[in-house]
């Protein structure tokens, strides 16, 4: 069970949140033509990376903020945590 | 009956306390602190069981979790409990355990057969026997291969013993109170550490309470006991026994579990049988010593075979011997510590040592006491059926090729010693890259992966100094890591004896002519020709060779036969065991009882049950409840002898005909507020939501970013920059988390925000054409005209007392309300509507009512928002606003979405107009197609029209807009039926809405 730091609350088990996904995919802007292809991509399409990702979280039952967590997908590492609307490099 | 095995001076039993128990329906005596295993070899028992495969007979082998041959069936409290493990289990007073895999007995068992027809029985045998015919293999395959896998039997009751689950943090964690376990956790403690330190055994000690050594002045036992008693004082401490940590999980998760009651004759009402610990720990140390491995000769699976440091176990802790005219064979040290235990004892043996001519301390003194030894000699074959009687003994060449002359010798049993196996199962779970020593001939941790130490013998060292030496340092390093404390102890002075190295000899050769069954996996019977066998027919990696020979797998995961097997693999290919590498150690170590795993969440306590403030008049005015979600609703109330059926069709007839209320406080509910909430909502529901006005409502469909329907409900405007949104009871969760994502990700610039209140407020809906009338007189003071409150309209007011807000909105159909108090106001609204409504015939209505009536209406709703249905599908493409942008708009312009035969939302109603069509039927066009018949829509609501007395039913139909009149038939091939029907339009009763507006 992984140990997450959320940025809000603290360490807290895996338990508490629940996975949100890709946390590099930008939704396009409203009202902003786009082709077939890029929007497929944005809702379709996601890197299955080996090694470090950066991916959401929710602290559902904490804060209800949603979190970057940057993890290293193949040893569960968790090398930073941050506010959503900051950017991990 | 005497215990013609027991000693009378040595062992940590208590002999003040006689204990009876039932082995095979027979009674038998033991003490306080036995094991059956321990127990039953006392009394001369050696035959417990039989093996899986050749049903041969099977004694004792461990005394341990590495057991592999004594798995009983045991029973306590009425229950029963399958693979449980003699060695393990200890002895209370009314224990009744019985052998498994045997018929008619034990003694007599008929499935030994198989043991002559083994040549049928090859490695691989399941995969080239059970091929073909294909249809055996329902009728006689299938039944034959699950009464012969497993060992016992589960029983078939509820489990009614409660188990627990227990979080805690600490540390350090160390998994193994022997010498290295005691060393490091009271380093670690006495630096100020929070220290958990677990053992598996009864005892505290490991090894300790059997070797022979000193520690201090002390001998190694006296020290572990004070270590022991020093800790338990100590509040930094939590000390367990009984306690297996099985599992090494990410970020430094261990799972241990605890045995808190079995070892009792019942457990206390309110104590647990079992408690599982979840330890998140800073460090782990591992100090779960090592295993002694067998040597692989002929029959070396014959009850009487032990393992010698077992029999020294037997010997100092129970004051058991496991023969009387033991044959020790070794080809290392540690087994003329069991020579000269069995000497002081007054019992002769012969120790056959494989090394030619091995010198140490140890040797000396077992030649000094007199025990006769034999150098490079070998047991062959071990003789006897049920227990050894005799051994074939040879001597053997330097090369370990060439067997001398084979003699006979008289002996009760084999001990015997292949040198050491470290238990690295924890350091391999955490990710740790193990190494193979050649100095010990086995594998032990490399580089820690996670925060883990291994010390000990775990970790290969197996002389007591330097394992005291690395325990100390360890538990004072790991823990001044954390508490930055530098209190440093003395390691004390250690006495033990030397040891020579040992032999890497592991497997005896056939003598000529004779082809002895060599067992590697005593569990599952692999034999040294199976495995070879299954290299001869190409299985190379040891993952493939386990699974094709089934080596090292069952309840004792190999733990005695994994090195051995390896060592042959490496042999025949002619590889060093590290490039063949081992199976992957997975948790947990030894097994877990599922009870333990589910906790206390069974029963009524798998999910949390959510009630409506309602809940106890409901309860109080027979309804019958169904999950809805994790909610408890009403789904009829029952008057009389009424069914489902008849009490939902008078309960919606009532609606059509008079009024009627239904507890809608499930619903999801959420509070949005904000300067950008109109903007909000406008990207997040389909249609348009700038020019709501306030005091109004107005239903909305939310879509996912592809398009599919995600939810729908009514939003209404509370004031300026208030809304309240609600959504469906099944759905409220993941709304909530949806909106929080595009608010706190997408769009951040947005001033929202949203909470739930789905538990703030209680909710009744008022349906049916009284219900006006009704409501002005529950809301004196409010005027319920259409032109006050009309369709979609939304006002406050005060119900008797009680602030109330009310929502002209319906789901029925009918002419509806909405209320709406805070939940501890429920009960009294609740009341009063019903108590006002007598005098219009009000009747409550549950959630099988409600669906009638939102069928016959053609309301989509769960069944149909399946998360496979796009708005056009449902009937909700005027929903879709053109001028706007909103959540999943650019998909719905994908080419599957824009096809003009797309499914769609119809009523179908039988022919016959009787016959009810069940939920999931296909329709299809033809009945009598060739199968697979093409199915063209399913389904997806039923109910009984009480508009019009007949079944209707709503379906998802392929082209569903040009169907309108078309007959098909509805197949439900698992309840056998088809019925032929016919497709009408989805709004059924009062098409054009005219009810709700008037």
């Amino acid at each position: 069970m992984l140990h997450i730091k959320c940025p809000h609350c603290g360490l807290r088990s895996q338990n508490e949140f629940s996975y949100g996904g890709d946390g590099t995919i930008k939704r396009p802007e409203l009202n902003k033509e786009i082709s077939d292809q890029d929007w497929n991509n944005f809702v379709y399409n996601r890197k299955s990376p080996r090694g470090k990702h950066v991916e959401l979280w929710q602290h559902i039952s904490g804060c209800r903020q949603w979190i970057k967590v940057q993890r290293d997908t193949v040893t569960h590492e968790i090398f930073q945590t941050a506010d959503v609307k900051q950017d991990i490099k | 009956m005497s215990q013609d095995f027991r000693l009378e001076k040595i062992g940590l039993i208590n002999r003040n306390k006689k204990i009876s128990f039932k082995f095979n329906g027979k009674k038998y005596f033991g003490y306080e602190g036995d094991t059956l295993a321990s127990a039953l070899i006392a009394n001369g028992i050696h035959l417990v069981g039989r093996s899986f495969k050749y049903h041969r007979p099977r004694g004792f082998f461990g005394a341990g979790v590495d057991e592999p041959y004594a798995i009983v069936q045991l029973y306590r409290n009425n229950e029963t409990e399958p693979n449980v493990r003699a060695t393990e289990q200890e002895l209370f007073e009314g224990l009744e355990a019985k052998s498994v895999n045997c018929w008619p007995s034990v003694n007599f068992d008929i499935g030994a057969i198989n043991n002559f027809l083994n040549i049928f029985f090859p490695a691989g045998f399941y995969y080239k026997t059970f091929m073909w015919p294909k249809s055996f293999w329902y009728k006689i395959y299938e039944p034959f291969i699950r009464k012969a896998a497993g060992f016992g039997a589960a029983s078939p009751n509820h489990d009614k013993e409660i188990y627990e689950h227990k979080y805690e943090y600490c540390d350090v964690l160390i998994t193994g109170s022997g010498p290295s376990g005691l060393a490091s956790a009271y380093a670690a403690a006495k630096n100020g550490a929070k220290v958990i330190l677990a053992e598996d055994k009864p005892r505290f000690g490991g090894s300790l309470l059997t070797d022979d050594v000193n520690i201090g002045n002390q001998s190694g036992k006296d020290w572990a006991k004070n270590i022991i008693s020093e800790l338990k004082e100590m509040p930094n401490v939590i000390i367990k026994n009984r306690a297996q940590v099985f599992g090494y999980y990410d970020h430094n998760m261990l799972v241990m579990s605890e045995r808190i009651s079995d070892h009792l004759p019942k457990t206390n009402k309110y104590k647990p049988k079992q408690k599982l610990w979840y330890i998140r720990a800073k460090e782990v140390i591992i100090s779960s010593g090592s295993i002694e491995r067998p040597i692989v000769f002929g029959n070396n699976d014959t009850p009487g075979v032990v393992l010698s440091s077992a029999a020294k176990e037997y010997l100092k802790v129970y004051g058991v011997l496991v023969g009387k005219k033991p044959l020790i064979f070794t080809n290392n040290d540690s087994a003329y510590e069991t020579a000269i235990e069995f000497k002081k004892n007054g019992i002769n043996s012969i120790v056959l040592d494989s090394r030619k001519n091995p010198n140490s301390e140890i040797i000396n003194d077992a030649k000094n006491l007199g025990i006769d030894i034999k150098f490079s000699h070998v047991v062959v074959s071990a003789n006897g059926y049920k227990k050894v009687k005799s051994a074939e003994i040879s001597k053997i060449s330097d090369d370990k090729e060439e067997l001398g002359k084979v003699e006979s010798i008289l002996c009760d049993c084999i001990c015997v010693s292949g040198f050491w196996t470290p238990t690295i199962h924890l350091a391999s779970q955490s990710g740790n890259k193990t190494q193979f020593n050649s100095k010990i001939d086995a594998f032990i941790p490399g580089k820690s992966k996670q925060n883990e130490t291994t010390v000990g013998s775990a970790n290969g060292l197996f002389s007591l100094e330097e394992t005291l030496k690395d325990s100390f340092d360890a538990g004072y390093r790991l823990s001044k890591k954390i508490t930055n404390k530098d209190d440093k102890l003395k390691v004390p002075q250690v006495s033990e004896k030397k040891s020579s190295k040992h032999d890497k000899f592991w497997c005896v050769p056939l003598p000529k002519g004779r082809n002895y069954k060599r067992f590697l996996d005593f569990q599952n019977d692999v034999t040294v020709s199976d495995v070879e066998l299954a290299i001869r027919e190409g299985y190379r990696s040891i993952e493939h060779v386990k699974r094709y020979t089934t080596l090292g797998m069952a309840t004792d995961q190999g733990k005695t036969s994994n090195l051995n097997g390896l060592q042959l693999v490496s042999n025949i290919e002619n590889k060093i065991v590290p490039s063949v590498g081992h199976t992957t150690f997975r948790p947990p170590y030894t097994p877990v009882s599922i009870g333990a795993i589910v906790g206390r969440e069974v029963g009524k306590h798998s999910k949390p049950t959510r009630k409506s403030p309602m809940h106890f008049w409901h309860e109080k005015h027979n309804a019958v409840f169904v999950d809805a979600g994790i909610w408890l609703r009403p789904r009829y109330y029952k008057q009389g002898n009424e069914n489902l059926f008849e009490a939902s069709k008078r309960e919606a007839a009532n609606v059509r005909k008079n009024v009627g209320v239904c507890d809608v406080t499930t619903l999801g509910k959420i509070d949005i507020k904000g300067p950008d909430a109109a903007e909000f909502l406008n990207r997040v529901y389909t249609n348009a939501w700038l020019k709501l006005p306030v005091g109004k409502a107005r239903y909305g469909v939310m879509l996912r970013e592809d398009g599919i329907v995600m939810d729908d409900g009514t939003t209404t405007r509370i004031s300026e920059n208030h809304y309240h949104m609600t959504t469906t009871t099944a759905q409220a969760a993941n709304v909530l988390s949806h909106l929080e994502y595009y608010l706190q990700f997408v769009w951040p610039d947005l001033n929202v925000n949203v909470v739930s209140t789905t538990e703030q407020w209680a909710g009744a809906a008022i349906a049916g054409p009284k219900s006006r009338e009704l409501m002005q007189k529950l809301f004196p003071n409010l005027d319920c005209s259409n032109q006050a409150l009309p369709f979609m309209g939304y006002t406050e007011s005060n119900l008797f007392g009680v602030p109330a807000r009310i929502f002209r909105i319906s789901f029925s159909g009918e002419l509806a309300y909405e209320v709406n108090v805070e939940s501890n106001n429920g009960n009294y609204m609740w009341e009063k509507i019903i108590e006002i409504g007598k005098e219009f015939k009000i009747q409550p209505y549950g959630t099988e009512a409600l669906s009638t009536l939102r069928i016959e209406m053609g309301h989509v709703a769960g069944s149909e928002l399946d998360g496979r249905t796009i708005p056009y599908d449902n009937g909700l493409e005027g929903l879709l606003s053109k001028k706007k942008d909103f959540i999943g708009k650019r998909s719905l312009t994908k080419q599957a979405f824009v096809a003009t035969n797309r499914q769609r939302v119809v009523g179908v109603v039988p022919l016959d107009r009787k016959t009810g069509i069940p939920e999931g039927s296909h329709l299809v066009k033809n009945v009598n197609e060739k199968k697979p018949n093409p199915k063209l829509g399913h389904i997806s609501a039923s109910c009984w029209s009480v508009e019009y007395d007949n079944p209707f039913s709503l379906a998802i139909l392929k082209d569903g807009k040009n169907m309108i009149g078309q007959k098909l038939f509805a197949v439900s091939p698992l309840k056998n039926i088809s019925i032929p029907v016919e497709i009408v339009s989805s709004h059924y009763v009062d098409p054009k809405g005219e009810r709700v507006r008037s």
